[in-house]
This record gives C-alpha cells, sequence and structure tokens, in this order.
C-alpha cells in the first residue's frame, strides 16, 4: 500500500488556514478526493525542469503605472452598500479584541 | 427570416443593429421579445440567473429615441446581449452563481460591459455559470442546473453554460462569458457556437470577479465568427483601471475577415489527437482538417511535447491563485455573513455556508500546494512547467501560423456523468487549458454534428495578440465547412 498524498489531519489544518470547517464525513471524502487529484498531479515532477524560469504571467508586461493624481471614487456610502452590516459609512465586524 | 440560422428572430448582432439603425427594427420591440423568450426558453434551460427587463427596455427605448432624433446610436444599437454573472453590472446583481455572493448588486460596471452599453448593446440578461467559474459542465452553480438546448439531459459544458445555451438557443445573437482554462471555448463546442478567447490582457477584467488573475480573460460566444469579431473589437483594449490589459492597439476584425486558406499555414500538434478521445470528435475534427487541406490551406505537422503535462499544471496554479483571491470572502465587505460570536468564527462559518463543494475543494487544494514545505513542489514546479508550455508554442508558430485542434475530448457529456469524479471533469479541459497557460487566443467554432445530433468544435490557436489572423483563419474554415444547418430542437422562434 502506497503512502497516501494526504491525510486527513494534513485535510483538517489545511481547513483551518483556508478559514473553512468540515464534518468528518466530509474529511473523508476530501482526504480521498485531494489524494487522487494529487496522486495524478505527481506527474508533473518527473519533468526536469533544471534552469527553466517560472512562468508567473503570460505576457512580459512590466509594472504599469499612471499619475499619481486623484479621480473620481465611488462614494462612501455606495461602497459600503453591499455590507452585511454596517455603522455611519463602516464596515461592521463582530468583536475582535 | 431565415429559420436555420441562430439569433432573435434569425439574425445576427450585426443584422439587428444595422437594422434598428436604419430604423427598419425598433429596439424595444426585440427587447421585449428577448424578454419574453428569456422568461420562457431561457428558464426551461436554466440559462439565466437574472433578466434584466427594466433596465433593458429603459436602455433598448433610448436607443429608439437616438434613432429617431438623427443621434449615432452606436454599432451594437439594439442588439440584446447576455452576461455572464460573474461580470459585474452597476444596480443588478452580479453573483458568480455562488450563495456567497447571492444579494451582491455591483455599484459599477465592469469595462467590458460600460464598452457594450456605450455602443449601444442592451443589457438583458446575467447569465447561469459553475460557481466562480469552477467548472466544465454548469453543473457546480448553487442555484440551477443549466441543460444543453441540443438534448436537455446533457450539460451545456462550462464555465459559462449559461452564456453558451442563451446563444445556442437563439435567445440573444451573443454574449460575454470568461475563461480561465477553456470556459468559454468548451461551452460553446458543446452547444454548437463560436467562442473566442482572445490573448491574455486583450480585454480589461475590471468588473470581472477573480478567479485565477495569472490565467482569466473575458471573452465572446456568437453565433458566427464576424459576430464574435464585432463584439470583441468593441471590448478589446487598453484600460486604465486594470493593470494588466495589454496597451496594443486593437485592430477592426470584422473589417479584415475577408481572404482565404491558401495563405495560411496550419499546424497540426499530434499530441492532440490522443488515445480515449471520443471516436466521433476525431472523425468530425480530422475531415475539417482534410477539407481545409482540400481548399488549399496548407497543413504542417509541428509538436507540442509537453501537452500532457498541461492538466497537472493548469489546476497547480489555477486552484492556488483561486484559493488567494477567494480569501476575500469573509462576510465583513459583502455577501453573506453567518452570524457569529468572533470575527474568526465569522469567517469560517461564512465561508463553509457560502462556498459550494466544488469551490471548496479548489481552495483546499490550492491552499495546500501554497501552504508552507509544498510551495516549490508544487506551484513553483507548475511555473517552470508553464514555461516549458509556452516554449512548445513558440516553436509551433515558427513553422505555422494558427495551430489547428479538438476543443473538447467530447460532445455534450450527460448531466450528473461526472460530478462524482472531479478528476475526470478536469480532464474536459485538456485541448483549451494550453491556450490560457501561454496567454494565447484562441476561438472554437462548429465542425459537425456527432452522431448527426450533438456538436462538436474545431479550435483555432493564435499567436499573441494575432486575434485578426485568427478571426480571418477562423471565418475562412467557417465558410469552408459551410452552413451547417445546425440549429438545436430547443431554440427561440
Amino acid at each position: 500500500m502506497p503512502e497516501p498524498m494526504i491525510t486527513a489531519a494534513q485535510v483538517r489544518h489545511i481547513a483551518s488556514l483556508a478559514q473553512l470547517e468540515f464534518d468528518e464525513e466530509q474529511i473523508e471524502l476530501f482526504t480521498r478526493q485531494l489524494g487522487s487529484i494529487l496522486a495524478y498531479f505527481e506527474q508533473i515532477r518527473e519533468l526536469d525542469t533544471e534552469g527553466v524560469e517560472p512562468t508567473s504571467h503570460a505576457l512580459d508586461l512590466v509594472n504599469a503605472f499612471r499619475p499619481d493624481a486623484p479621480r473620481p471614487s465611488l462614494p462612501p456610502e455606495a461602497a459600503v452598500a453591499n455590507a452585511p452590516e454596517q455603522e455611519s459609512g463602516h464596515f461592521k465586524v463582530p468583536q475582535v479584541i | 427570416m431565415e429559420s436555420d440560422v441562430f439569433g432573435p428572430a434569425g439574425l445576427r448582432a450585426r443584422e439587428i443593429a444595422s437594422a434598428v439603425r436604419g430604423g427598419r427594427l425598433r429596439a424595444a420591440d426585440l427587447c421585449r421579445r428577448t424578454i419574453d423568450a428569456a422568461r420562457g426558453l431561457g428558464e426551461a434551460l436554466g440559462a439565466f440567473n437574472s433578466v434584466l427587463a427594466d433596465s433593458a427596455m429603459a436602455c433598448a427605448q433610448e436607443i429608439d429615441r437616438r434613432v429617431v432624433s438623427g443621434e449615432d446610436p452606436g454599432p451594437l444599437a439594439g442588439v440584446p446581449l447576455a452576461i455572464k454573472d460573474n461580470i459585474c453590472t452597476r444596480g443588478s446583481r452580479t453573483t458568480c452563481s455562488s450563495r456567497i455572493l447571492e444579494d451582491f448588486v455591483p455599484p459599477y460596471d465592469a469595462t467590458a460591459v460600460t464598452r457594450l452599453r456605450a455602443a449601444g448593446g442592451v443589457i438583458v440578461a446575467k447569465t447561469n455559470m459553475d460557481e466562480f467559474a469552477m467548472g466544465s459542465s454548469n453543473e457546480n452553480s448553487a442555484f440551477r442546473l443549466c441543460r444543453n438546448p441540443w438534448d436537455i439531459e446533457r450539460v451545456p459544458g462550462g464555465s459559462s453554460g449559461g452564456s453558451a445555451a442563451a446563444v445556442a438557443s437563439g435567445i440573444v445573437p451573443a454574449a460575454l462569458g470568461s475563461e480561465t482554462g477553456g470556459s468559454v471555448r468548451q461551452p460553446a463546442s458543446l452547444c454548437g457556437i463560436v467562442g473566442v478567447k482572445p490573448t491574455y490582457g486583450r480585454v480589461s477584467r475590471y468588473g470581472l470577479v477573480a478567479f485565477a488573475s495569472s490565467l482569466d480573460q473575458i471573452g465572446v460566444l456568437a453565433a458566427d465568427v464576424a459576430d464574435a469579431a464585432l463584439i470583441l473589437s468593441i471590448i478589446a483594449g487598453h484600460d486604465p483601471l486594470d493593470s494588466t490589459s495589454a496597451p496594443e492597439p486593437v485592430e477592426p476584425y470584422v473589417s479584415l475577415l475577408s481572404g482565404d486558406l491558401r495563405s495560411v499555414t496550419f499546424g497540426l500538434p499530434d499530441e492532440y489527437f490522443v488515445s480515449g478521445m471520443d471516436p466521433e470528435v476525431e472523425r468530425l475534427v480530422k475531415g475539417a482538417v482534410e477539407r481545409i487541406g482540400g481548399a488549399g490551406g496548407r497543413i504542417v505537422p509541428v509538436s507540442l511535447p509537453h501537452t500532457r503535462f498541461a492538466i497537472p499544471t493548469y489546476y497547480l496554479i489555477a486552484t492556488a491563485e483561486a484559493s488567494s483571491n477567494l480569501a476575500r470572502y469573509d462576510g465583513v465587505r459583502y455577501g453573506l455573513r453567518e452570524p457569529s460570536r468572533t470575527l474568526e468564527e465569522m469567517y469560517r462559518r461564512t465561508r463553509s455556508a457560502g462556498f459550494g463543494a466544488e469551490v471548496r475543494r479548489r481552495i483546499m487544494l490550492g491552499t495546500y500546494v501554497l501552504s508552507a514545505g509544498y510551495y516549490d513542489a508544487y506551484y513553483l514546479k507548475a511555473q517552470k512547467v508553464r514555461t516549458l508550455l509556452r516554449r512548445d508554442f513558440e516553436e509551433a508558430f515558427r513553422k505555422s501560423d494558427i495551430i489547428l485542434t479538438p476543443t473538447s475530448p467530447t460532445p455534450a457529456f450527460r448531466l450528473g456523468e461526472k460530478t462524482e469524479a472531479p478528476l475526470e471533469m478536469y480532464l474536459s479541459d485538456i485541448f483549451t487549458a494550453t491556450a490560457n497557460l501561454a496567454g494565447l487566443p484562441a476561438i472554437s467554432i462548429p465542425c459537425g454534428l456527432a452522431s448527426g445530433r450533438l456538436p462538436v468544435g474545431l479550435q483555432l490557436i493564435g499567436d499573441h495578440f494575432q486575434e485578426p489572423a485568427l478571426f480571418k483563419a477562423a471565418a475562412a474554415v467557417e465558410a469552408l465547412l459551410g452552413p451547417t444547418g445546425m440549429r438545436p430542437p430547443l431554440a427561440a422562434t
């Protein structure tokens, strides 16, 4: 039996990093599904990429700058209009500390 | 009016605009008919998340007013258009087919939408899609199934499935979609229409909800190549609001469409004719290649040796970037919020309740491949393989102008056929994801019906910013393959 690509404990750890919660049944399902997907992905490891530069962007665009001048922007009431909770133009969240 | 062509009342976008501009067709009348079709046939197909009846009628009436008063109503005057529901429309819900954005009403238009409106286009509906554009069948919508107008027991493809179904059934002549790994071309192929993904950076992404930023690009679905070219020429071009949009000038694609196949060298990559491909797809695509050769197109073999690594490379990069982009959905600024006592509990409960299974699966995968100890082995490795895939294309374009491949390895599959096997679903993108990884423009055009009833697409891939050559070749191939008389059983009258 080959070593599993990913364990249930790792899946729980990843879930906490991603701010997601799962019940045990889902953890079991994801462990299996992520394991088979990762096993399929293993094939790229066989490729020799020594000295190959990574591509992070398909075009050779360099940083694009615009003049640092003020422009019209969204009015504050429009910016918070979609907030689940707001108070006097601010986003409101549960107590943090 | 022809009964065997697509489009409302049998008209193409350019014909509608010409009739409206000439005062022969009232935009408001067409808009009303389109809204009726969207609510009737569109509802039966599950093509739309929302129909924007009031704003569309107001817009159409304004177009008619301009025509009457002698003002220029624009090159898309009165053309009804549908927009994928991950492209922001001011004042109209933009949900990404996700519970987490179910009630999100953008305070601004995407630049592509702004440009369509300025050209006289009438936005009539927002289309169904796979949640956050993650999927190849539209089955990951949190709201409703979308069906293929050729066979309602089959998927329309994805993730722009609603846009493809809306155009194929003739409710609208054209729609916007978006691509990360084939989400315009694959559903276009499965629904028997034209779908084009431009060069990375060709169309502004301002207002497109981000999935995988190094791959995402807005594309066009239309009934034929000329309409796709017309609409792309309107939405393409640099935008100061998107720092990744390219400064290259946009050529008038439509006026460049004439030409014949004899001046074009087509590259045929062996690696795209793999075992396991549906035999009908292989037969129809090879048949199309033979006809192109017979008509004087030069066909040369090319090699894209790293093709078999494209799917793992694509899914590693796309999930990593998605896990980062989707971190913003936390219940603070917009979208769903699950009541909670603490901030962290709110993040977890909101995200767990708001994202569907495939989105959570991809966030998990992406978080894993970016996590400490795995970054080099997965994400960095995938970026290096991406370089090798780009080099394959650079080499192939030294010998050819356009690369010809199938668009999808199969015709439309049955609803539910692949939902339990994520990896099998991922392989639907095997012929399309390479163009996204390399940033190349590519188009799918219909090349026949498998077993006489399910559409199959032929893909043409061009070099960076060679949209003029791509459209020219696609229009010539389209003319050669002839009016297929392809009209789905479910179509607007």
